[in-house]
């Protein structure tokens, strides 16, 4: 049997209501919110937290891959899939890759998993994640939202099996943005959806039907994505599915997130499923992907996770338009009376990976200190070179003390800093995050989120951050 | 048993220049100003001084002091140490002249810090760590962990807590306002400190000294030659550097209630100088007063109060001008300003000015003992420096 073993989610904590939006130009917003990266995340970072989320209870040393999927990577040429790989902790002789430039990316990249497992793989970590830019006064602007996703594909512990994988392809423009566009450009939408989302999911959908003997009424759920809410109930309908078979868009909640809507929708129908219930989850992009899910007993066995449940309910509402603005870089600021940060050096952090991805430190093996960052003479007991890796990635903290820096340079400010102490030993002096100034206190709890932590001369450095526990 | 700088080397002369915003002057102005008022002040010439120690946290190597003060092909030797530069070039330059080495010795720190165009200071590079992934922390937020863990642990509310360090920071504008060498000479009062706008919470602007530029000298020579050069010269009696390993940041044993290099630097100091009750024994001193919390935590590490007591002692005025142990009676680096390598001669200046009975309206009654406390660097991995000097030998 080969398919899913576990599903993760990822969420940004803040939210834009839509209606901010249209007050800004004057205009009546959409309805609902949308989920909104903030200045330290991107589509690398929300597929770490998601397959973070995903691999809760499992062991990192038992995946055979990974494979990521975005429309909207931090770089054109640099793999992302080995980033998420180190921040996951996975073995070196894994297999990696990125797949992108199709909102297909992500139904993509979990086929290629599935072949993988076919092939002889035991586990494959599959994450997506998307952070789209739509124009300012635009729909698209509305209707984006960023989130990630990730799943576990397997042979072992399947959760939602796989019945059967179609695909259909066509050379089609709809959407598109080439190398030096920002912004998401789309053609009329009556074009794009009748000739283009319409005609090319029916037929994927149809001969996937047929081909499986199947009806919509055999289904308990479809995952369909859809570029608007109101195309993809349309479409829905046109299919044959009733409207209690159409799993929530999250057009409402997140947004459209890319490559991770159909994702994030595929994992909410999972947290409702029970076994024997069938999903058909269908993509789109120059042509669809249409995989057919049926949820085992062992769906019932899986450990608890936050998921896409967990976090669609931690957010924090009140953010401005200006904000987003100012944390997509979309406003030119003026700079910082502050020094200029040093560029990153690539050997500098080459030599760290381990402790910048995976959140790790070393413990003294003579007197059993955990410590933070990576030493070589233990702090505690002076021993030289007895050191073993340790993570603190998964360990409870606690704030020791704590700061509101009003001075330093943000895009968010101001920025808190804190000094936290680990369950079991080991302290980290770091930049807090997606918290709240008046909730702040010494003794209360924490836990650490995979974020970027600057980036100079088109280097992005990625490290680990604390926020107050959710 | 560690050995002992007491009674070896003696203070003949300093100088230091008005600190503050120079827009019209560069380095080699103040480095000239101050050299000449310690060359004036000892009763020397410039070809007198063998050797030099040249204190400064920006730029590279010895050559400008040379530069500057057109030393004639004299050793000098540059030292860099954080905020503790200036104490650190006077106390190699004072081993150089116990050693035998030299007979005269000089120890000059600068900074132009007005010339960067920030209100801070340029240095990322001390929490640089080379995967760049160090949170980007400004000396104010560092400094200010110290608040909220000295209130908790010793139950003060967030608004007793902000009083005592207004408090700190109202005696050093207050003692500034009478010096006119100070940056900022005039009186703050407590309401306009309290509200000042938030820099590092619960830190404001006013809990911040400032960034400035100027320049301090100061001329050595062994104790038994002092007199030759004049009737009051000022002994060391202690000289005393600690360097922390950041066991602070790496383990939980450290609460952010003290600052351990201060106590370590301390301890060596008054077992150089002989002193066994600093509360009692010191008559006054400068501390390195960057952020008022720093003051609050130095009383306690030097024992100026016990552990928990100081917040009471300020509250009581016992660090005041007129109180039992003033405290930066020039107005500290609040008052008086920061440019970093010069600090430390700074208060030695200070020091030695109220030693000689010269500190004019500030002049506190007779003092015996003075001392000099300057902490770089963050609370969990600092640079210390202390000095202690004396009116009289032995």
């Amino acid at each position: 049997m080969v398919g899913i073993t576990a599903y993760g989610a990822y969420v940004p904590f803040n939210r834009l209501e839509r209606k901010k939006i249209g007050e800004v130009f004057g205009e009546r917003g959409m309805p609902g919110e949308k989920a909104v990266a903030n200045y330290d995340e991107d589509s690398v970072t929300m597929a770490a937290n998601a397959a973070i989320d995903c691999l809760t209870g499992f062991e990192p040393a038992k995946v055979d891959g990974l494979y990521f999927a975005t429309t909207s990577a931090t770089y054109k040429e640099k793999l992302a899939a080995t980033t998420i790989a180190g921040v996951t902790d996975l073995r070196k002789d894994v297999r990696t890759a990125d797949f992108t430039d199709s909102m297909r990316a992500g139904s993509s990249a979990m086929l290629a998993a599935l072949d993988a497992i076919a092939g002889g793989a035991n586990s494959m970590l599959v994450c997506m994640a998307d952070c789209r830019l739509g124009g300012a006064t635009g729909a698209l602007e509305q209707t984006f939202g960023d989130g990630g996703a990730a799943f576990l594909i397997g042979k072992e512990g399947v959760i939602a099996e796989l019945e059967d994988a179609l695909s259909i392809s066509s050379e089609f423009i709809d959407y598109w943005r080439d190398a030096k566009d920002d912004f998401v450009r789309s053609w009329e939408e009556r074009f794009v959806i009748t000739e283009g989302y319409n005609r090319l999911v029916k037929e994927a959908v149809a001969r996937s039907l047929k081909k499986n003997n199947l009806t919509p009424k055999d289904f308990s759920k479809i995952v369909l994505y859809g570029p608007a809410p109101r195309h993809q109930a349309a479409l829905a309908q046109m299919l044959g599915f009733d409207k209690e078979q159409v799993q929530d868009n999250l057009y409402s909640t997140v947004g459209i997130a890319g490559v991770a809507n159909a994702p994030m929708m595929l994992v909410g129908a999972l947290e409702d499923a029970a076994p024997g219930d069938k999903i058909l989850f269908v993509t789109y992009g120059e042509g669809s992907d249409v995989l057919i899910f049926k949820a085992t007993d062992a769906i019932r066995q899986l450990s608890p996770r936050r998921a896409l449940r967990g976090y669609l309910e931690l957010k924090k509402s009140t953010m401005l338009y200006n904000t987003y603005l100012k944390w997509r870089k979309l406003i030119d600021l003026e700079p910082p009376r502050r020094p200029d940060p040093v560029s990153p050096s690539l050997p500098g952090m080459w030599r760290r990976y381990q402790q910048s991805l995976g959140l790790y430190g070393t413990k003294c093996m003579n007197c059993g200190t955990p410590q933070f960052p990576v030493q070589r003479i233990c702090t505690k007991c002076q021993t030289k070179d007895q050191m073993e890796p340790y993570t603190f990635k998964d360990k409870k903290a606690i704030i020791a003390t704590y700061t509101v820096d009003y001075l330093t340079a943000s895009p968010d400010p101001p920025v808190i800093f804190s000094v936290i102490d680990f369950e079991g030993g080991g302290r980290m002096i770091c930049e807090m995050t997606d918290s709240e100034v008046d909730k702040l206190d010494i003794g209360k709890e924490v836990e650490m989120s995979f974020r970027k932590i600057y980036d100079k001369n088109s280097i992005y450095v990625y490290g680990w951050k604390a926020m107050l526990k959710k | 048993m560690a050995g002992s700088i007491i009674d070896k080397v003696a203070i003949i002369g300093m100088g230091c220049t008005r600190f503050g915003e120079f827009w019209d002057k560069g380095y080699e102005d103040l480095l000239v100003e101050a050299a000449y008022e310690a060359i004036e002040d000892a009763g020397i010439e410039p070809k007198d001084i063998e050797a030099y120690w040249f204190g400064t946290m920006f730029g590279v190597s010895s050559l400008p002091m040379a530069l500057a003060l057109k030393s004639q092909y004299k050793p000098v030797t540059r030292i860099e140490n954080l905020c503790g530069t200036g104490t650190d070039a006077f106390r190699n330059a004072c081993y150089a002249v116990a050693s035998g080495a030299y007979d005269m010795a000089m120890a000059i720190g600068v900074e132009k810090l007005k010339d960067s165009g920030l209100s801070g200071l340029d240095i990322s590079d001390i929490t640089y760590r080379p995967d760049g992934t160090a949170p980007d922390i400004t000396a104010p937020a560092a400094f200010s962990f110290l608040a909220p863990a000295y209130f908790k642990r010793y139950g003060l509310d967030s608004k007793k807590g902000k009083e005592v360090l207004a408090r700190i920071a109202w005696k050093n504008h207050k003692n500034g306002a009478l010096n006119p060498k100070a940056q900022y000479r005039k009186e703050v009062p407590m309401e306009q400190i309290l509200k000042s706008p938030m820099i590092a919470a619960p830190l404001g602007i006013m809990d911040c000294s400032g960034i400035c530029d100027g320049s301090a000298a100061v001329i050595i020579v062994r104790a038994e030659d002092a007199k030759k050069y004049r009737s009051d010269p000022v002994y060391v009696k202690g000289l005393a550097v600690s360097t922390g390993p950041e066991a602070g940041g790496l383990y939980h044993d450290y609460d952010f209630t003290t600052l351990r290099e201060t106590y370590f630097a301390g301890q060596d100091a008054y077992r150089q100088a002989g002193i066994k009750n600093p509360r009692e024994e010191v008559s006054m001193a400068e501390v390195h007063d960057c952020f008022t919390p720093t003051e609050l935590i130095v009383y306690e590490d030097l024992g100026f109060s016990e552990r928990g007591k100081a917040w009471q002692d300020v509250l009581n005025g016992f660090f005041d001008l007129d109180g039992p142990l003033p405290v930066n009676p020039d107005g500290g680096l609040k008052s008086f300003g920061h440019p970093i390598g010069a600090s430390g001669i700074r208060m030695l200046y200070e020091m030695y000015k109220q030693l000689q009975g010269k500190a004019g309206p500030r002049q506190i009654k007779n003092p015996k003992v003075g001392m000099t406390h300057n902490i770089g660097g963050m609370p969990w991995k600092a640079v210390t420096a202390v000095t202690i000097i004396g009116k009289e030998l032995g």
